[in-house]
């Protein structure tokens, strides 16, 4: 039976069962005050009518029923049917009609509430309608962007602020693709990805450098916050073009993005540009002009002092005469000689032209401080120079030269401080490192700046010696107090200077939230399941309950890579918690407090998990209660799991749906599957089951046509289990 | 007394030349091939000028000129650098490392007898 005609059966019921017992109330009181004589009559009247008493007894419901049903249709029944419409316009439907009905009253009430309905359908449509042109807008922006960036010629990389790639263009994938070919097999090898790591491809130092200069620019007034940098990237033996030594050089040019509000800088825009060739043919034309030169200088020298000693000198003796004559001969043959072999052998590529930036002196001496603060925990001061000071450099390189003659003095000398100044001279500036105490020999000097050491991880072999020549820059030690090693640099032309007022910081607007979107992006959706590269991790817990206070005591990974798990690429430590085992949980993995004692910290630990499983898709099973326990943690250690989480529980379901959900515990299914359980409750071993408990679970969610990770997380959604949350 | 020069080159085809000029001009002329020859010279009897060519084996001319202002007793000596290497920040630093003159290779033997001249007038103290 329907609401309604339950509420008006009961109505009814009520109803009459109230009149009756009035009426029996009303008996009752005139019973017990009639005398003996009314109540023998009133007896005599009813005797052989009580058959016609409980007539009217039994109809009353039914007369009440007949009453009651229009007041019923006008009432409650109406009011029933307005909550309804009024629901359905709220949750899903705004132009859900309304139709009056019921009493007069409730006819009103209909019509007033049809009016506001109508009010908030077309408020609905207009937000709608907003909605969907905001998107229109934001889709036409990316595309206009992207077009942008397939245009560029040079490569274009955006990352956060950790250097996760967050967008890139064709230009720079090329860029990176031929260094690939011979490292692709590493967990982390070569090669862009949204979501990896820009340090994967491009020296960290060298980016954390560039950071520091555009940082400091951007604190300057009227200064773009931008830096220059040149890198270089060692080529596989083949696959790359052809360079004279195996090296790749890049330009690269950083732009900080900055957000509106935002204090920090919350990412940078990098673009990038092979340089390799045009430094190579720079350079051999450079040294060719130096070889034509100076190179013949001497030679020239003696031919024209033996010319001019002759001709000054025309009544000279033979013999005398003779060995001028020898000179001239020999000088000429050298200098025809100099110049075939100039000819012929080009230029010793990658020297002479590097391509430089413009930095102020001071920002120089202030990332050398750090450099070797960093490197060699020498204190160093520096100076305050008077006047800005422009120069000319590829500034990396140069911090590592004067950060290595830094650190030969601290070795040689046991030199603890130093100063750093830089002075103004001429068209030259002169930077010192003034120390105190024993004073340096130039030979050592010399000796030193030949020392080969290289610009980074993945940088080029270079020399201080190097580093100068390339600089035009000259270098000598000064004996006296202080002690001094000078550096004389050729100073920046004022043409040359960074235009300050012209290239305003940043008009450019930017809708994309691009920089709030861990690593969920559409084209990582897209990658087949079988292309990526997995962590399936377990924990083992105090107990059950992340959110009352329970903690992480050991975490277990291993890497499953190209189809592959690979049990040695794995992580497996023990967490000494903050709280004693539950006695439940040291049921279940036998773990105890004695145990745990001596272990590091979360906050220890967790660092080291999140290196492991950077760009790589988490799987664990039960997913839910191991991420929450990471969540939790998050707080604590500041270490954040943004990847994207598959969970062979739910992905289980999705495979076979429709069994009981104790048939999807990690035995059932490693059983069900033919993974043999070894193990068990240790962090590790089950994370190794799980890993092949995924790997046989690819092929037949392949079979139900889940391809990729979106696919695997939207079959994992529509599964009963998603809608556990711990 | 006849002014004395040391020449410190190690290319015997243009010391052939200066020390023929040097001796018609009226100085005594003595020879050193290499750096370290140069500084035995000098310390042996010290000159009033040294022409001293930058790209010496063993202790390049910087290097030398720096060990002659070192020493207290050898501020007089007078010092003309000769070199090859004729940019300015070579120039700039054979004089910030305490040279009198920095004459680029080549150059007419005019000049470098005028800037000879000029440096022996200038005197001890001139510096």
């Amino acid at each position: 039976m329907s609401r309604p005609g339950r509420s008006l059966l009961i109505a009814t019921t009520v109803l009459s069962l109230f009149t009756l017992a009035w009426a029996g109330a009303l008996a009752f009181v005139l019973w017990s005050q009639a005398d003996a004589a009314q109540r023998e009559s009133l007896r005599a009247a009813l005797a052989g009518r009580g058959a016609f008493v409980a007539l009217f007894v039994l109809l009353l419901p039914g007369l009440l029923l007949l009453l009651l049903r229009p007041w019923h249709r006008a009432w409650p029944l109406a009011a029933t049917r307005l909550r309804e419409a009024v629901g359905i316009v709220a949750s899903s439907h705004p132009g859900h009609a309304i139709t009056a009905s019921g009493s007069p009253e409730m006819r009103e009430l209909a019509r007033a509430i049809e009016q506001l309905a109508l009010r908030y359908a077309s408020a609905q449509r207009d937000v709608d309608q907003r909605i969907a042109q905001a998107q229109a807008r934001l889709a036409q922006e990316t595309r206009r962007l992207a077009a942008l960036m397939s245009e560029l010629t040079q490569g274009v990389l955006v990352c956060n602020h950790d250097g996760r790639i967050l967008l890139y263009n064709a230009h720079a994938a090329a860029l990176f693709e031929a260094g690939d070919a011979g490292e692709a097999t590493g967990v982390n090898g070569g090669g862009i990805g949204l979501g990896r790591s820009v340090f994967g491809v491009l020296d960290k130092a060298a980016i954390v450098h560039a950071l520091d200069q555009a940082s400091r620019r951007a604190a300057q007034p009227g200064v773009s916050a931008t830096a220059q940098l040149i890198t270089t990237r060692r080529l596989p033996a083949q696959g790359g073009p052809p360079t004279a030594q195996g090296i790749q050089l890049l330009r690269v040019q950083m732009v900080l993005v900055r957000e509106a509000g935002a204090d920090g800088d919350s990412g940078y825009v990098l673009i990038l540009e092979d340089i390799t060739r045009a430094v190579e043919s720079d350079s051999r034309r450079e040294a060719l002009l130096h070889q034509l030169t100076e190179g013949q200088r001497a030679a020239l020298g003696s031919l024209r002092a033996a010319a001019e000693t002759m001709q000054r000198f025309p009544l000279m003796d033979e013999p005398r005469r003779e060995r001028f004559v020898q000179v001239i001969d020999d000088e000429s043959a050298r200098l025809v000689r100099q110049l075939d072999e100039a000819l012929a052998r080009g230029a010793d590529p990658l020297r002479g032209a590097w391509p430089r930036e413009d930095m102020l002196a001071a920002d120089l001496l202030f990332a050398v401080q750090r450099s070797v603060d960093a490197g060699t925990g020498v204190h160093v001061t520096v100076e305050p120079s008077p006047d800005p000071l422009w120069l000319q450099l590829d500034s990396h390189a140069m911090v590592q030269a004067l950060t290595q003659l830094g650190a030969g003095l601290n070795a040689e000398l046991g030199v603890g401080t130093f100063t750093l100044a830089a002075t103004a001279d001429g068209r030259f500036a002169r930077i010192e490192l003034r120390w105190a105490g024993r004073a340096l020999a130039a030979e050592r000097l010399q000796q030193w700046e030949q020392q080969v050491f290289s610009l980074g991880s993945q940088g080029r072999q270079t020399s201080v010696q190097e580093v100068l020549a390339q600089h035009g820059a000259e270098s000598w030690a000064r004996a006296g107090e202080p002690h001094a090693v000078c550096l004389q640099l050729p100073r920046a032309r004022p043409e040359r200077l960074p235009n300050v007022a012209a290239v305003r910081s940043r008009p450019v607007y930017y809708d994309f939230d691009l920089f709030h979107q861990p690593g969920q992006s559409a084209a990582l959706d897209d990658t087949p399941l079988a292309a990526l590269t997995f962590t399936v991790f377990d924990t083992e817990t105090t107990g059950l309950s992340p959110s009352g206070g329970d903690e992480i005591i050991s975490i277990g990974a291993v890497r499953i890579v190209n189809g592959r798990l690979l049990e040695h690429e794995c992580f497996d430590r023990l967490v000494r918690p903050r709280r004693p085992v539950g006695e439940q949980a040291l049921q279940v993995h036998g773990i105890g407090d004695e145990m745990l004692k001596d272990q590091p910290a979360l906050e220890q630990v967790l660092p080291g998990f999140a290196r492991f499983c950077a760009d790589t898709v988490l799987v664990a099973h039960n997913a839910a209660f191991d991420m929450r326990f990471l969540e939790l943690a998050r707080e604590r250690t500041g270490v954040a799991f943004e990847q994207p989480v598959l969970d062979t529980l739910l992905l289980s379901e999705a495979v076979h749906a429709g069994r009981a959900s104790d048939e999807h515990h990690l035995e059932q299914i490693a059983e069900r599957l033919g993974v043999a359980v070894l193990g068990r409750h240790t962090a590790l071993g089950d994370a190794i089951v799980t890993g092949e408990v995924l790997l046989k679970l690819l092929p037949l969610l392949a079979e139900r046509g889940v391809h990729t990770l979106g696919q695997a997380r939207d079959a994992s959604q529509r599964t009963s289990h998603a809608r556990l949350r711990y | 007394m006849s002014r004395s020069i040391l020449i410190a080159d190690d290319e015997p085809n243009i010391v052939l030349s200066l020390e023929f000029l040097l001796e018609d001009a009226g100085y005594h002329v003595r020879i050193a091939r290499d750096g370290q020859e140069a500084i035995d010279a000098v310390a042996a009897e010290p000159p009033d000028l040294i022409l001293l060519d930058v790209m010496l084996p063993k202790l390049s001319g910087f290097d030398v000129c720096q060990r002659i202002r070192g020493n207290p007793a050898w501020r007089s000596i007078r010092v003309v650098m000769l070199s090859a290497k004729g940019r300015e920040v070579e120039v700039h630093k054979g004089l910030a490392v305490g040279a009198d003159a920095y004459v680029t290779k080549p150059f007419a033997i005019q000049e470098l007898l005028a800037e000879v001249a000029r440096q022996l007038q200038r005197g001890p103290d001139a510096g």
